[in-house]
């Protein structure tokens, strides 16, 4: 990227801007897309019943934008306002990843939410979903406490 | 609980989460996996948590702007019982944790650079959520 890199104490004052724009965009992505209401998720993953497919085109429309612009970003040698990328270092396909994502998969596949929707969730102030995001949290916990343990 | 099929609005609105994780990506040099995000909220390093809590609320800020501009606040349709959502909530929490990711940071972040890990975790996920459903919706009922 040809953009001049910012030093230091300004970049970490501009950081949160961006985290900020980012986090509004993909709200209003979530809501305008529907991925926001757990019925709508159920009903993509629902194949055997009245399959709904939107999900499959927010997927679409999020990887026509990613994919492109990750592949040319990614070739420069830093972002506009970091020294460095912070990207997962692991490659190796490993036990925890599967079993992971197919613990993931079981608890979207009960309620329809995964974090995005159900953080973003949290505004309509509904209990349901506020004891879903507890509990989520909670999960995160134990992990970091288990994995901690046997490091 | 008719399907509403809207492949515009969803579209449309994969577009915008696209432009997202691009923007914390070229500004911050940041993956935007909302489970990653929050996280690393849990036990954040100095100076760390600062993005993440912006993040969060932009995420807040973005969903009732869109209420805002649609007149109303979005449907959120929840049927499951409370015991199934704590269950549900538990799962989530420990499988993004131990799968390093959820369907933003693996489904379109890590797809959108092409990583195996994140190709696998999207794959088994997504098995997992069909089968799920498939199993409470037409073999329990």
């Amino acid at each position: 990227m040809s953009h001049p890199a910012i030093d230091g104490a300004h970049s970490t004052r501009v950081q949160p801007l961006f985290a900020l724009m980012s986090g509004v965009l993909f709200g209003l992505g979530l809501a305008l897309s529907g991925m926001v209401n757990p019925t709508k998720v159920l009903a993509f993953l629902d194949i055997a019943g009245a399959w709904d497919p939107t999900l499959a085109f927010v997927m679409t429309g999020a990887l026509a934008v990613a994919t492109p612009a990750f592949n040319i970003i990614l070739k420069g040698s830093r972002p506009w306002f970091a020294d460095a990328f912070v990207l997962p270092t692991k490659i190796d396909l490993d036990w925890r990843l599967v079993l992971g994502a197919a613990l993931f998969g079981v608890g979207w596949g009960l309620a329809g939410l995964c974090p995005g929707p159900a953080f973003a969730d949290l505004v309509t102030a509904r209990v349901s979903i506020a004891v879903f995001v507890a509990a989520m949290i909670i999960g995160m916990l134990v992990v970091d406490r288990l994995q901690r343990r046997t490091r | 609980m008719a399907a509403t099929f809207t492949p515009l609005s969803g579209f449309l609105g994969g577009l915008l989460i696209g432009l997202a994780a691009v923007t914390l990506l070229i500004a911050n040099g940041r993956i935007a996996g909302v489970s990653g995000i929050i996280g690393g909220l849990l036990r954040p390093a100095h100076g760390d948590a600062g993005w993440r809590i912006l993040f969060v609320i932009g995420l807040w800020l973005g969903a009732v702007c869109s209420a805002a501009i649609r007149g109303g606040l979005f449907p959120v349709e929840l049927e499951t019982s409370l015991p199934v959502i704590v269950v549900a909530g538990l799962l989530v929490g420990i499988g993004t944790r131990m799968g390093s990711g959820c369907t933003s940071g693996h489904g379109v972040c890590g797809i959108a650079r092409f990583s195996r890990r994140s190709l696998v975790a999207t794959a088994v996920f997504m098995a997992a959520g069909i089968a799920t459903v498939f199993v409470t919706r037409h073999l329990l009922q």
